[in-house]
């Protein structure tokens, strides 16, 4: 009885403890972000943010070109999804359903630039778009972003159109439709829950680019917000509520994503993951 | 952090006989077929002209780069001052360039270590939680999991605040009064200590739940008929689970591998390599010496010399890979 009782305490302990490691920093962030300066600075910590203040949000939206970054991170990472999206399905396709010579070479092909070491490229790249005369401009970005997700968002909608019963494009071609007319009338619509998740994912990544845009854009009209996020300390001193709003600002959009992606796309994921 | 996904089977043989055959009876029936095989081709063309421009010319023009002598002299000028090996041999018989590496593989290596450790005990624990509480630690990590690096990192820096910061406060609280104004990105290792909590604290989640998961499809009868056999929980543990799971922790384990080795962000936003350079890992080495320094060309070559490893350890990953999807390929 005793042993039992023990039993089911451990786990649930360890359960709290690590939810409270997890969380915390999350946490923490937010709480910040709320305090006003006095509680910050305070020779304890104030656990909650009773007197919660917006004043550091301002603080923050009001700093230079705020709402300029907010813009190219919206364009540059929508306008790269869109287009790893439209070139991703279409080969997606050609690998799932077609036989041809060289398919295993191009799959391998794509698992080996998934892996892409880009961190490390970056003088490279920055030598390139130089000599382009392209510094400082949303279009590399973007082009690199659509690289970046590309592998990733092809080789899953792979697994999603393969999923797709083959007789349903067949009977759709003996009623008269060619192959492409059957892939767009009959594959394409039962595609958007994988079309959803990729994109979700891709979103993320593009979001959150850093090493890039760091070297390639340093005019502040053409930055985007995780370079924002991480010069904030030095631009604003410690002004650590200021700091904590920003993170916050450019957290958000990603933690809610991730509320949808838990349902739609882990799911998948961990099926692809488990299978062994 | 992008996720491997290995794919689900199709639903069928994947062989086509129907191109356009019965369909499309316009135009020669030569012609048609020809273009007919060409079609997979077209279909694949953008992904891998993209591809082979945006990451293949980078990759190339790295390996260019690395044979110049290639200053901030030369790189305004735009002057091409070829060098032969020279970059390589002053790196490679240089004293820097092994530091930093030796520091990769041991900051990488205790770095994976403790996050599979910790992962698969998370995600077991995970599977013996009851339902309610086993929402509540998944909705903790899927927290920590979700939040973007460049903004956790600025938190990490919060936390571990000479001053105000909470993890100082803590520690004097608990007894450890000299840490009270502890500054802990002045010194090498706790510099180190921060960022290692850092990539721990983001990375456990992903192995924890896909490790959760790939519990849940153990069979039963596998655990029923070991124990018939008369297994303890740890024989069970060590008999059933853990082969079962030894392909999903293989792969888990090259991922972390590589994610970690490449992990510039974290290390370059906490502290930029620093105190005096001493957390270098070789990306951020590279990055330093070729932009910050403006030796590009160096920089390019210790580039290129980390793409060789990654290369090591990503080829290792994708014969595991390839060898669990063989049938499907």
């Amino acid at each position: 009885m005793k042993r039992s009782l023990m039993g089911r305490l451990w786990p649930n302990l360890a359960a709290v403890v690590i939810f409270v490691f997890c969380v915390f920093p999350v946490y923490w962030m937010f709480a910040t972000a709320f305090k006003p300066t006095g509680d910050i600075i305070a020779e304890d910590p104030v656990w909650f943010p009773t007197d919660a203040t917006l004043e550091h949000f301002r603080t923050a939206m009001d700093a230079d070109h705020f709402w300029t970054m907010v813009g190219n991170s919206l364009t540059v990472t929508i306008l790269a999804v869109v287009f790893s999206l439209i070139i991703g399905v279409t080969a997606a396709f050609a690998l799932a359903r077609m036989r041809f010579k060289g398919r295993r070479g191009f799959i391998i092909g794509f698992m080996l630039a998934q892996m892409a070491p880009w961190e490390v490229m970056v003088i490279a790249i920055y030598i390139i778009v130089r000599d382009a005369d392209m510094l400082n401009s949303l279009i590399p970005l973007t082009l690199f972003y659509m690289v970046m997700i590309l592998p990733f968002t092809l080789l899953t909608l792979r697994g999603f159109v393969a999923a797709v019963p083959k007789e349903l494009e067949e009977s759709a071609m003996v009623d008269g439709c060619t192959r492409m007319q059957a892939f767009r009338r009959v594959i394409l619509p039962l595609l958007a829950p994988g079309l959803m998740s990729t994109s979700l994912f891709g979103f993320i990544t593009a979001w959150n680019e850093f090493p890039l845009v760091l070297v390639l854009n340093k005019e502040a009209e053409s930055k985007t917000l995780p370079v924002w996020v991480s010069s904030f300390q030095t631009a604003f001193g410690d002004d650590w509520g200021a700091t904590m709003a920003a993170a916050s600002l450019f957290a958000i959009p990603i933690l809610i994503l991730f509320v949808f992606l838990q349902r739609r796309a882990v799911a998948g994921l961990t099926d692809g993951a488990v299978k062994g | 952090m992008t996720v491997q996904k290995t794919e689900r089977p199709p639903s069928g043989p994947t062989e086509v006989q129907t191109l356009d055959g019965g369909s499309r009876p316009k135009g020669p029936v030569g012609s048609a077929r020809r273009l007919a095989g060409l079609t997979p081709y077209l279909l694949l063309a953008p992904a891998i002209i993209a591809t082979l421009l945006l990451l293949g010319w980078p990759l190339v023009n790295n390996g260019i780069l690395s044979f110049q002598n290639l200053n901030m002299r030369q790189f305004i000028l735009r002057l091409t001052e070829w060098n032969g090996i020279d970059n390589y041999k002053e790196i490679l018989t240089g004293e820097d360039f092994w530091r930093v590496t030796g520091r990769s593989v041991v900051f990488t290596a205790v770095n994976v270590v403790l996050i599979m450790v910790l992962g698969t005990l998370v995600g077991l624990l995970l599977a013996r939680l009851g339902r309610k509480m086993r929402t509540f630690l998944l909705v903790g990590l899927v927290l920590a999991w979700a939040m973007p690096v460049v903004a956790a990192s600025t938190v990490y820096q919060w936390l571990f605040a000479q001053r105000f910061g909470v993890v100082n406060w803590v520690l004097a609280k608990i007894g450890f009064e000299s840490m009270a104004d502890h500054d802990w990105l002045a010194t090498q290792y706790s510099t180190f200590f921060v960022v290692l909590l850092l990539i721990v604290w983001m990375s456990i989640p992903f192995v924890a739940i896909n490790l959760y998961a790939a519990t849940t499809t153990i069979p039963a009868e596998l655990y029923e008929a070991a124990a018939l056999d008369g297994a303890g929980a740890w024989k069970q543990f060590t008999q059933v689970t853990l082969p079962y799971l030894r392909p999903f922790l293989y792969a888990t384990t090259f991922l972390e591998i590589i994610w970690v080795f490449k992990a510039f962000v974290q290390v370059f936003t906490i502290n930029e390599g620093g105190p005096n350079r001493l957390t270098e890992i070789l990306p951020v080495y590279a990055y330093i010496e070729g932009m910050g320094n403006q030796h590009f060309g160096m920089g390019a070559a210790i580039a290129l010399l980390t793409i060789l490893i990654l290369l090591a350890i990503t080829s290792f990953y994708l014969r595991i890979v390839l060898k669990q999807e063989e049938d499907e390929l």
